[in-house]
C-alpha cells in the first residue's frame, strides 16, 4: 500500500507533530539541559496548561492558545517558585540526584492526582475555530489543528534560541550552565539566574499545555505518555542544545507517523523508545550536545 | 534549621501514625444487623471512572427507591462500596473484606471486563450470585452458571457487539464490497476486532486494511490517511474514548468518507464527547445501548433519569447519562427483584429464579441465556443525524441519535452513503 | 546483631507468619497482608539499587511486570509449579537488570533513570502485542485447589512472608559486606571511588541484577494473587510511585528503612483502599512522599538516629 502521496503525507504529519512535541520538550532542554534540574514533572505542568486552556475556553470562550499565552506569568511564578524549594532543600547541599528526582516525581504525581480531584477523569476538549478545518497543498493534506500548534512550537523555539544568544539573562543562563564558579566571579548569581531559567521552562509548560489539549482530548494521566517523549527528545537532541531539541522532536514526529501509516501504529511508541535506549548506549552526547 | 526540620519530620511521623490509627479503629467497627448489605467495588479513580462514578450514582438511586417502598422482605437495603481504582488488583482486597468483615448479603461487580474478572474465582469459591456491570465475555473460561450480566451483548458476545453494524452494511443495495478493520491495542478494541474479523467472513466482504495502534497515539491522520489510500466502503473503529474522538476528527479533516463508517467506537455515548465533536457525529454508525427514541422509553425509564440528572449536575458526571446508568440501575433492579421473587437471600435460589424468569426493568424486559449472558443480544446500532452545532439540549430530543437495529426498537431509516447524512 | 542472630529472627518471623496462617484469623487479614509483605520486597530490593548505590529506578513496574508474564509464560507451557515460578520470574527480571546496567554504564545516574522508564514503556509494548501471554486482552488463571493449605489466600501470605524475609535476609547481608561498602562509596562519588579502586562497574552490574532479581520475585506470585493479568495493571505506575516513596519514608540507608516504609504506607493504603476509597488516597501518597523527601529526606530511621545522637 506504498505510493509517494502517502509517504509525504506521513511525513509532513510527522513533521507538524514534531513542531508540536518540540514545544513540550522546550521547558526540559532549558531546565535538564541547561541547568541539570531532572524536573521529570514538566509534562505535570503541561498538563496543567492545559487544563486551564480548558477551564477558560469553557467558561469564557477564550481561543486556548491565547490562554496559554496569558497565562505565561503565572506559570512562571510557579515554576520559579518550585526551583526556589528545590533549590533549598536539595541543591545547596548537593544531595540533588536521588532527592531531586523523587521530588519531582512526587509533584508529578501531586499535580495529576489533584487534577483528577478537581476535574474528574472525563476528557476533555476545547473548541476553537482552526479545529476541524484543513488545507490542501498539492495532495498533501494539513490539518490545521496540527498546523497551528507545530507553528507556535517552532515560534517558541526561535523566541527561546534568540533569549538564550542574544540577551544578557539568556547568556547568563549559557554561563551557568558551563562554568558557575566563574559566573560568580563576574558578578552575577547563578541562583537567580537558575530561578528565571527554571520560571522560564515552565511558562513554556503553559503554552505547550494549551497546544496540546487543541490537538487532542486530555486526561489527568495524559502526563505519563509524554515523560518518555520529552526526555528522549531532549536527550536524544543533545542536552543544551535547543536546537537540537527541535530537530530531535522532528525526528520522533516522524519515526511515530512514518511507524503508524507504513507498519501498523502499534510499534511506533516503543520504535521512540527504542531511538532512545539506542541513543544512550552508542552516542549519549545526542546530535549537538556538548 | 536541623532541629526544627527534626521536629517537623517526626510531626509527621506522627500524623501518619495517627491517621492510620484512626482509619484502623474505623474498619473493625460492627454493623447494624438489620438492613440488607449488598457490596461492590467500583473504578471511582482511575481511567474508567467516567463510567464507574455514574454507574454508582445509577445503584445509589436503586437503593433509594427502593427504601422509599419499604426495602426487600421488608428490610432496608444498605449500599457499601469502595474504590477499585480501576486496577484489578484491588479486587480481591476490595471483596474479601466485604464478604468477611462487612458481611455483605450479596455482591454486584465493578464496571470493566478487568474488574470483573478477578471477581470471578471469589465468587465461584463461595458459590455467589453475582450481577456483571458491562465486562466482556468474562463467563467464556469459567461458564459459571450464577453469573449474570446485565451488558446486552448477548450470547457469543464477542461478535453480537458488531452485528448489528454488518448487518446494515450489507443490507444496503449495492451491497459494499471492501472493510477497513482499525481498533486500538487494548482489551475491548481487540475482542470487538475479532468479533468483526468473524462477521467479514460470515457476510463476504474483503478486508482491505487491518490493523491497530497503541492507546496513547496523538494524531490519527496517519492512520486515516492509511485507510483512506485503500478506499474502503465500511470503515469499522473499535476504540475508546481519546482515540474515538481522534478518530473521528482526523477523518473528517482529511475527508475520509466511505459508505458506511464506525461500529464499535466507545465514547460517542459520552455527552462530553457529542457535544464537542458536534456535526462531525452526522453519519456515524455506532453501537450504543439506550437514545431518547420513542421505541426506548421503558417503564421507569424517565424518572430514573430525572432523578439522575438532578443529582449527577451536582456530582459533575456525565449529565445526560444515556449510557451506562440505566444498565447499572437495572442490574440491581433485577437483584431485586429476584430477592422479592424468590422470598429468600439464599444465593443459590436468587441465581435459580434470575436464571429462569424474565424481568420488566428499566431498560425493557430482560430473560438471560447460557452463560449468563442475555438470551438475545440488544446491542443497538444508531446513527447520528441532523445534528447542529455543539449544544448539548439537541441530544435530550428524539432524532439526533437514530437506533437503525435490531429491529424491535428501529425509530428511523438509515442515511446512506455517510456522505449524505453530513450536508 | 550478628548474621546468625539476623537468621533466628528471620525463622522467627516465619514462624509467625504461618502461625497466622494456621489461626482462623479474618481472611482480609491474608489479602491485606500479602499487599503489604508484597511491598516489602519491591522496597527493599528497589533499596538495593536506589538506596545503597544510588541509582534511582523509575521502571519498577517493569521488572514486577516481568516476573509475572514469566510465570505466566510458564504456566501456560510448561504448567510449572510455584517455586519454579518464582525462581525463574527472579531470574529473567535479574537478566533484564543487567542488560540495562549494561547498556547505561558509562552514563550519569540520571539517565539510568531515564532509560529504565524507557524500558517500563517498551516492555509494556511488547507484552500488549503478544497474544501469548493474553496480550492486551489480558490472562486468566483458573487456580486449581491450593495444594497443601487452607486456602490460596492463606498459601499466598505465607510464600509472601517467606520471600519478605530472604529478601530482607540479603539485603542486610549485603549491605553489612565489602559489597555494601562499595555502594556506598559509589553512591557518594562514583569518580573518586573508582580512583581508590573500587570496582564501580561490577558493583553496579550485581547491584541492578539484584534488585531486577528480587523485583521479578515479587512479580511472581502476582497471577496466583489477582487471577487476571493485564499489561496496564501490571505495569501501573502506583508500582514505581510506591518503590520510591517507601524507602524515601522509611530511610534508604539501612535495610529497615524499606521495611519500615512499606509497612506504614502499604498499611495506609490498604487501610485506605477500603475507607477514604478515593483519589484523595493517592493524593496522600504523593504529599508525603515531597513533604518527606524535603523535610526528612533521611526518613524515619535517620530521624531515630538523629534522636539517639542527642
Amino acid at each position: 500500500m506504498f505510493t509517494w502521496d502517502l509517504l509525504a503525507n506521513a511525513v509532513v504529519a510527522g513533521i507538524l507533530l514534531g513542531g508540536f512535541y518540540a514545544a513540550v520538550s522546550l521547558g526540559v532542554s532549558l531546565t535538564f539541559g541547561l541547568l541539570d534540574v531532572v524536573n521529570i514533572a514538566h509534562p505535570a505542568f503541561v498538563i496543567l496548561g492545559a487544563y486551564a486552556a480548558y477551564v477558560m475556553n469553557s467558561s469564557f470562550g477564550l481561543d486556548p492558545i491565547l490562554t496559554g499565552v496569558l497565562f505565561t506569568p503565572l506559570f512562571y511564578a510557579l515554576g520559579a517558585g518550585v526551583y526556589r524549594i528545590y533549590y533549598g532543600s536539595f541543591e545547596r547541599r548537593g544531595e540533588e540526584s536521588l532527592r531531586g528526582l523523587v521530588f519531582f516525581f512526587g509533584l508529578l504525581f501531586i499535580i495529576e492526582v489533584a487534577l483528577s480531584l478537581k476535574y474528574g477523569v472525563d476528557y476533555r476538549l476545547v473548541e476553537a475555530a482552526y479545529i476541524g478545518k484543513s488545507i490542501d497543498l498539492g495532495g498533501v493534506g494539513i490539518a490545521f489543528r496540527l498546523l497551528v500548534p507545530c507553528v507556535v512550537g517552532l515560534l517558541m523555539t526561535l523566541a527561546l534560541s534568540l533569549f538564550l544568544s542574544r540577551t544578557f539573562y539568556g547568556r547568563a543562563v549559557m554561563g551557568v550552565s558551563q562554568d558557575q564558579v566563574a559566573l560568580r566571579l563576574m558578578g552575577a548569581n547563578p541562583v537567580r539566574i537558575k530561578t528565571i531559567a527554571f520560571g522560564i521552562g515552565i511558562a513554556a509548560a503553559s503554552l505547550s499545555g494549551a497546544l496540546l489539549i487543541t490537538i487532542s482530548p486530555v486526561v489527568p494521566s495524559t502526563d505519563r505518555d509524554y515523560i518518555g517523549r520529552v526526555f528522549a527528545i531532549t536527550v536524544l537532541g543533545g542536552l543544551g542544545s535547543v536546537g537540537g531539541t527541535l530537530v530531535a522532536s522532528i525526528i520522533l514526529g516522524v519515526a511515530e507517523s512514518l511507524m503508524a501509516t507504513l507498519f501498523g501504529p502499534s510499534w511506533s511508541l516503543a520504535v521512540s523508545f527504542g531511538i532512545l535506549l539506542l541513543a544512550l548506549a552508542v552516542r549519549p552526547a545526542g546530535l549537538f550536545g556538548r | 534549621m536541623n532541629g526544627f526540620r527534626t521536629l517537623l519530620g517526626w510531626a509527621l511521623v506522627g500524623a501518619v501514625a495517627g491517621t492510620l490509627a484512626l482509619a484502623g479503629a474505623d474498619v473493625f467497627v460492627a454493623r447494624a444487623a438489620d438492613p440488607i448489605k449488598i457490596g461492590l467495588g467500583m473504578a471511582l479513580t482511575g481511567g474508567l471512572s467516567a463510567n464507574g462514578k455514574p454507574a454508582l450514582m445509577a445503584i445509589q438511586i436503586w437503593k433509594d427507591d427502593v427504601n422509599k417502598k419499604g426495602g426487600l422482605l421488608g428490610r432496608p437495603v444498605e449500599l457499601i462500596a469502595y474504590d477499585d481504582q480501576t486496577n484489578p488488583a484491588t479486587v480481591p482486597g476490595i471483596y474479601t473484606k466485604l464478604l468477611e468483615v462487612d458481611k455483605v448479603d450479596f455482591v454486584v461487580s465493578g464496571y470493566g471486563t478487568n474488574l470483573i474478572a478477578p471477581l470471578m474465582p471469589i465468587a465461584m469459591e463461595r458459590k455467589l450470585t453475582i450481577m456483571g456491570i458491562l465486562g466482556l465475555a468474562n463467563n467464556e473460561k469459567y461458564k459459571y452458571p450464577n453469573y449474570f450480566q446485565i451488558q446486552p451483548s448477548g450470547p457469543d458476545p464477542e461478535a453480537n457487539w458488531a452485528t448489528g453494524f454488518f448487518e446494515i452494511a450489507a443490507r444496503q443495495n449495492p451491497k459494499p464490497q471492501t472493510i477497513a478493520l482499525v481498533g486500538a491495542d487494548a482489551e475491548y478494541p481487540r475482542h470487538a476486532i475479532a468479533g468483526a474479523r468473524e462477521l467479514v467472513k460470515k457476510f463476504g466482504f474483503k478486508t482491505v486494511y487491518d490493523k491497530s495502534y497503541p492507546p496513547s497515539t496523538v494524531d490519527y491522520t496517519p492512520i486515516a490517511r492509511a485507510i483512506k489510500a485503500v478506499s474502503p466502503d465500511i470503515v469499522f473503529v473499535a476504540s475508546y474514548p481519546p482515540d474515538s474522538v481522534g478518530m473521528v476528527r482526523a477523518s473528517a479533516e482529511i475527508g475520509l468518507q466511505p459508505k458506511i463508517f464506525g461500529g464499535g467506537m466507545v465514547g460517542l455515548q459520552f455527552t462530553t464527547v457529542m457535544t464537542s465533536l458536534g456535526p462531525m457525529l452526522n453519519g456515524i454508525v455506532n453501537y450504543d445501548f439506550w437514545a431518547p427514541e420513542s421505541t426506548m422509553m421503558f417503564p421507569g425509564i424517565k424518572e430514573f433519569f430525572a432523578e439522575y440528572q438532578k443529582r449527577a449536575k451536582e456530582a459533575g458526571v456525565d449529565p445526560l447519562g444515556y449510557y451506562l446508568p440505566p444498565y447499572a440501575y437495572s442490574a440491581v433492579q433485577i437483584l431485586g427483584l429476584a430477592i422479592e421473587g424468590g422470598k429468600s437471600l439464599d444465593q443459590q435460589k436468587v441465581a435459580d429464579y434470575i436464571r429462569s424468569n424474565e424481568f420488566s426493568t428499566i431498560v425493557g424486559k430482560v430473560r438471560f441465556g447460557p452463560n449468563g449472558e442475555w438470551a438475545k443480544s440488544r446491542v443497538l446500532q444508531v446513527q447520528y443525524q441532523g445534528i447542529k452545532g455543539t449544544d448539548v439540549e439537541q441530544f435530550r430530543v428524539p432524532g439526533k441519535k437514530v437506533v437503525l437495529y435490531p429491529e424491535e426498537f428501529k425509530s428511523g431509516t438509515v442515511i446512506y452513503p455517510y456522505s449524505a447524512a453530513q450536508k | 546483631m550478628k548474621t546468625r542472630g539476623a537468621l533466628v529472627v528471620g525463622v522467627a518471623v516465619i514462624g509467625l507468619g504461618v502461625l497466622l496462617g494456621g489461626l482462623r484469623v479474618n481472611p482480609y487479614v491474608y489479602f491485606a497482608g500479602y499487599v503489604v509483605l508484597q511491598y516489602v520486597v519491591i522496597a527493599t530490593a528497589w533499596n538495593v539499587l536506589g538506596g545503597y548505590a544510588g541509582y534511582v529506578n523509575f521502571g519498577t513496574p517493569a521488572f514486577f511486570a516481568l516476573g509475572a508474564y514469566t510465570s505466566i509464560f510458564l504456566i501456560e507451557a510448561f504448567k510449572a509449579p510455584l517455586p519454579v515460578l518464582i525462581v525463574c520470574g527472579g531470574l529473567v527480571a535479574a537478566l533484564l537488570g543487567l542488560g540495562i546496567g549494561y547498556l547505561t554504564l558509562r552514563l550519569k545516574g540520571v539517565f539510568f533513570s531515564i532509560a529504565t522508564f524507557a524500558l517500563s514503556v517498551v516492555l509494556q509494548t511488547l507484552i500488549i502485542n503478544w497474544e501469548y501471554v493474553g496480550g492486551a486482552k489480558g490472562y486468566t488463571l483458573i487456580r486449581p485447589p491450593a495444594p497443601f493449605f487452607r486456602s490460596w489466600g492463606v498459601l499466598l501470605f505465607t510464600l509472601m512472608v517467606v520471600l519478605a524475609v530472604v529478601t530482607v535476609l540479603v539485603a542486610r547481608t549485603i549491605e553489612r559486606s565489602w559489597i555494601g561498602r562499595g555502594l556506598a562509596a559509589l553512591r557518594d562519588n562514583e569518580e573518586a571511588a573508582e580512583c581508590m579502586g573500587v570496582p564501580t562497574l561490577r558493583l553496579k552490574l550485581f547491584a541492578t541484577t539484584l534488585s531486577g532479581f528480587f523485583l521479578g520475585v515479587a512479580g511472581a506470585p502476582f497471577p496466583y494473587y489477582v487471577t487476571y493479568v493485564e499489561p496496564s495493571s501490571a505495569f501501573d505506575l502506583n508500582y514505581a510511585v510506591n518503590a520510591l516513596a517507601m524507602p524515601m519514608i522509611g530511610g534508604t540507608t539501612t535495610w529497615l528503612g524499606p521495611v519500615i516504609g512499606a509497612v506504614l504506607l502499604g498499611t495506609a493504603q490498604q487501610v485506605a483502599t477500603v475507607t477514604i476509597s478515593s483519589e484523595l488516597n493517592l493524593l496522600i501518597v504523593g504529599v508525603v512522599l515531597v513533604l518527606f523527601v524535603v523535610l526528612a529526606p533521611e526518613g524515619i530511621t535517620g530521624l531515630v538516629r538523629r534522636l539517639r545522637r542527642r
